[in-house]
């Protein structure tokens, strides 16, 4: 998927996760925040990665502030971010690259 | 025939926000009969989009340990509710508590969405189920024909608090302003052979209050309580379970209904109480309610 324009999704409350996405230079920039980097950083990392990977994002900025959120709630966060930069609310591909 | 969990322990139905991942991450902890994530009221109007991918997320990867995973869609009136049913039963929700329902014909629109879902992902036909929240007085008043309206309908639940309003009143925490909705609901719900809850008791500084309106809604025949808040479990569990006297009387009362019977004697005493079949299914219902409730020790 194309991000076609910066969006967010999540909060900064515990066990949540803010995700933002936007357009990138032709690769996948991450940038991760966590009062737990050192204890989950690399964990974290890999549920960005592997979701933007199904959802076939390869060009992308993407900022993630964590704050101790669960695996779940990481993919779902980004998800929407990268749905929500296509303005795609309806017909989702729930069990298919959402998964 | 009958889905499995059609009648399955509901004393207990616990609100939570989907829009909040610290809420919905481990509620099993606390023990409730039911959980109900919720799609509406609790989620801005800007959010519900990203609520149900957490939803879905939830409900495909967290383990509530036998907690009953209902989840509350949006209205049949709003913009969201079709996409709602389709992440419900992709995530393979227990069941869908449709909100603001007035007629038989809501449930059976819900429903007929809901059987294009289960075709859509691959889920069984027939097992998600419904239960549909009654929030109006057109509603209550249709209660007779929404108990009827799906063999997936597993009971119906007041929404007192747009209730009230559209009966120009409010909750005045004495229980007047819901009356005649409660007697309305529970008889339909009886007479259709459906379970009843009662609606959400929001005000945690008066736990007194909470508990004398759940033993009113026990007497009253509801089979329990939407609830906001964890500390109003216990409560409702304690006064929806039957205590070791009643279960002893109950299998009195049974044994010696059976006993009787066959010597040809109608009408008799237990512990100095008249007794008949009318106290048959009661009896039977208390034992029931024990064994359901994990404390029933007996061999009825």
């Amino acid at each position: 998927m194309e991000i076609k324009k910066a969006a967010m999704a999540g909060t900064l409350e515990s066990s949540d996760a803010q995700v933002t996405v936007e357009p990138g230079n032709g690769t996948i920039e991450l940038s991760i925040k966590s009062s737990v980097i050192h204890q989950f950083g690399k964990q974290i990392k890999a549920a960005v990665l592997e979701t933007l990977d199904r959802l076939e994002v390869t060009d992308a900025k993407v900022t993630v502030v964590d704050k101790g959120a669960l695996d779940c709630t990481l993919k779902a966060r980004v998800e929407c971010a990268v749905y929500r930069s296509n303005d795609i609310v309806e017909n989702l591909p729930w069990g298919g690259v959402i998964k | 025939m009958s889905h499995p969990n059609k009648k399955r322990l509901r004393r207990s139905m616990m609100f939570l926000n989907c829009q909040k991942p610290g809420l919905i991450k481990d509620p099993y902890i606390y023990k409730p009969d039911s959980i109900m994530l919720d799609l509406e009221d609790a989620v801005a109007e800007n959010q519900k989009d990203a609520a149900r991918y957490s939803l879905y997320h939830a409900l495909r990867e967290i383990d509530y340990q036998g907690v009953e995973r209902v989840v509350r869609i949006n209205g049949l009136d709003t913009p969201h509710w079709k996409e709602d049913i389709r992440v419900c039963v992709a995530g393979g929700a227990d069941t869908i508590r449709i909100a603001k329902t007035e007629s038989a014909k809501d449930v059976r629109t819900v429903e007929e969405h809901v059987l294009a879902a289960e075709k859509e992902f691959g889920r069984p036909e027939g097992s998600t189920l419904l239960m549909a929240a009654l929030e109006s007085c057109k509603g209550v008043l249709h209660a007779l024909e929404i108990c009827e309206s799906s063999d997936r309908l597993i009971g119906i639940a007041l929404s007192g608090g747009d209730y009230t309003k559209d009966l120009q009143t409010v909750i005045t925490g004495t229980g007047v302003e819901l009356q005649g909705a409660r007697q309305q609901m529970i008889i339909a719900a009886r007479a259709a052979g459906v379970q009843c809850w009662d609606t959400v008791f929001t005000n945690l500084d008066a736990m007194d209050v909470f508990e004398e309106e759940v033993k009113m809604i026990k007497m009253m025949g509801f089979d329990g309580k939407s609830l906001v808040n964890p500390r109003q479990i216990d409560i409702v569990h304690k006064i929806f379970t039957p205590t070791q006297k009643e279960i002893i009387f109950a299998e009195k009362v049974v044994r010696e209904i059976d006993e009787k019977k066959a010597l040809g004697i109608g009408v008799f005493t237990v512990d100095g109480k008249m007794i008949d079949i009318a106290f048959y299914d009661g009896a039977k219902r208390t034992i029931a309610l024990a064994k359901a409730s994990g404390v029933y020790e007996g061999d009825l």
